[in-house]
């Protein structure tokens, strides 16, 4: 209603910083006190913003990271909720995989590229690949964790009732564990996009993406446009995680006011 | 209407595994029930009481001696038994009106529509209508529990087993919830068994009360109530039986720690049995 009374009552703090930053960039790339070859002025990167904007191909760029962000992150968080489950359900299943699981998760995830670029070249597929593997392991294991968390007393409640085997899992241990399901695919989500800037990075090929035009402007030193990239890439990360927040607290308002 | 089963226990022996070694905690228990008959347990904490209950609903089969309804032995859980548990175990993710469905959920008896009705009629009977929408998180400890009585009722079992279900609540609602509950026993003439450390409550609503001591769980004595219902808690006879409980009680040897223990140990019971689940 009243845009003043709004203004006012909104939690500015976190501007301070971001705004200080800015402001002693200015100051130092306009008094020339450093190379601004290398560090470049605000204004320049602004420039190099419009430019790139309004130029075909950038736009597409962000586009295609964030569909092979997307589809990375939908088939690893599939997989490692469903893998969660079943290795929480049983302690045989648990016995068999369990322990391999956890070797291969001290693998870092990096040193899967060589082998997934072996296989499956430097293409779309091979970052998805490597997307999902890397949204699969925080998805997987906070699923596991979850499961592995739900209340006996809950369970004996779901026998009394008489609940099948998929009423026990769609009505208790799934909606148990979803406090850390959800935050398995928070991170999961995080590190997706982590992964598919570095999937671009390393895997370089023809195709388009955010982590490609950052690459070009190395190439033709464009210290401007390696400088807009890595804003865009903040941003597009900030802004998952606050989509992320807020459906995790919609979903998990039966918890009360315990954030 | 439930038709009321007969419940025969023979010669009930249960032990628990603590570290190795096998510690008794229920020792030659029998006791037969009539069908439609109440029954009031009273004992000291740690006497065995959930447990005996447990063995009844058929959540362990790890005893010795029978367990018989109408004459076939109890294996697992059936809809024909309901409990009310000592904590409330009620799923903090939905709210009271999918909590108290969730009694139904299994049920082939009912049509959809009689369903929706009887979860209403049980929501109004533990005069929880405006709360209807709420969470668990939102619920006092007595409100959470009249929503596990409601998930337990709502399904209308053969026998329905119930673990100090009034602990946590006022003496008004009480006193109202015992009446609910007796009414509905003699209108559907189920079963009853209830766990209660409220002594008068015993007397009030059980046919028969059964006194346990502890170390290991035996039953100490079985005492009838043959008065008529609606019974005067005030009356000569109705106080004379209580005082007859209570005597023995005063036997049992750490009976009076026993009951006064029991007070605020709802919630700590809860979370002791938070174990990992495997399947
Ligand atoms: N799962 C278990 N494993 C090992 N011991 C157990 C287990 N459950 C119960 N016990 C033990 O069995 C005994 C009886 O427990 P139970 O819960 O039946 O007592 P109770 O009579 O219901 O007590 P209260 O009045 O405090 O609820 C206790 O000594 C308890 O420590
Ligand atoms: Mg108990």
């Amino acid at each position: 209603m009243n845009l003043i009374h709004l203004i006012r009552n909104r939690d500015w703090r976190w501007a301070v910083l971001p705004l200080t930053l800015l402001t002693v960039w200015y100051v130092v790339t306009t008094l020339g006190w450093v190379n601004t070859k290398l560090i470049v002025p605000p204004e320049k990167v602004y420039q190099a913003a419009v430019k790139a904007i309004s130029r075909d191909g950038f736009m597409e760029g962000v586009e295609a990271s964030l569909m092979r962000d997307m589809s990375g992150f939908v088939i690893g968080s599939f997989a490692g909720i469903v893998f969660g489950v079943l290795l929480g359900l049983s302690r045989w299943t648990e016995r068999i995989v369990g322990p391999t699981f956890n070797t291969l998760k001290h693998i870092s995830l990096f040193a899967w590229l060589p082998l997934i670029s072996t296989w499956l070249g430097t293409g779309d597929s091979a970052k998805i690949v490597f997307i999902s593997l890397t949204t699969f392991y925080p998805v997987a294991i906070n699923t596991f964790d979850g499961v592995r968390s739900v209340p006996r007393t809950q369970l004996e409640v779901a026998r009394v009732y008489a609940f099948t085997r998929w009423q026990s899992i769609t009505r208790l241990i799934v909606p148990a564990a979803s406090p850390q399901i959800l935050t398995g695919l928070h991170l999961g989500l995080i590190y997706a996009w982590m992964a598919t800037i570095g999937a671009e990075f390393l895997l370089v090929t023809a195709d388009t993406g955010l982590g490609d035009a950052v690459i070009k402007g190395r190439a033709a030193f464009n210290v401007e446009l390696i400088v807009f990239g890595m804003l865009i890439i903040g941003l597009v990360g900030a802004l998952l995680n606050f989509i992320a927040t807020r459906i995790e607290s919609h979903l998990l308002a039966w918890r009360g006011d315990r954030t | 209407m439930a038709h009321a089963a007969t419940l025969e226990i023979k010669n009930l022996n249960k032990q628990y595994k603590v570290r190795g070694e096998s510690l008794p905690v229920l020792e030659n228990i029998s006791l037969s029930i009539k069908p439609g008959e109440f029954v009031s347990i009273v004992g000291s904490s740690g006497c065995g009481k959930s447990t005996l209950l447990k063995l009844i609903i058929g959540l362990e089969d790890d005893y010795q001696g029978e367990l018989l309804l109408d004459g076939s032995r109890i294996v697992g859980t059936s809809l024909e038994r309901g409990i009310v548990f000592q904590e409330h175990r009620l799923f903090p993710w939905l709210t009271v009106e999918q909590n108290i469905s969730i009694g139904l959920l299994n049920n082939t008896k009912f049509s959809e529509e009689e369903k929706r009705k009887s979860v209403q009629e049980h929501i109004e009977l533990v005069g929880l209508k405006d709360f209807a929408g709420a969470y668990p998180y939102q619920l006092s400890g007595g409100m959470s529990q009249r929503v596990a009585i409601a998930r337990a009722l709502v399904n209308r079992p053969e026998v329905l087993l119930l673990d100090e279900p009034f602990g946590a609540l006022d003496a008004f609602t009480r006193a109202f919830l015992q009446q609910e509950l007796q009414r509905i026993w003699e209108k559907e003439g189920i079963t009853m068994i209830q766990v209660t450390h409220d002594v008068e409550e015993a007397v009030y609503l059980g046919d028969r009360v059964v006194v346990m001591q502890p170390r290991p769980g035996r039953i100490k004595r079985i005492i009838d109530v043959p008065l008529p219902r609606e019974r005067n808690r005030s009356s000569a006879e109705f106080i004379a039986i209580k005082e007859e409980v209570l005597r023995e009680f005063s036997h049992t040897a750490d009976a009076s720690a026993g009951l006064i223990e029991k007070a605020a140990s709802n919630e700590e019971y809860s979370h002791s049995n938070e174990l990992s689940y495997q399947a």
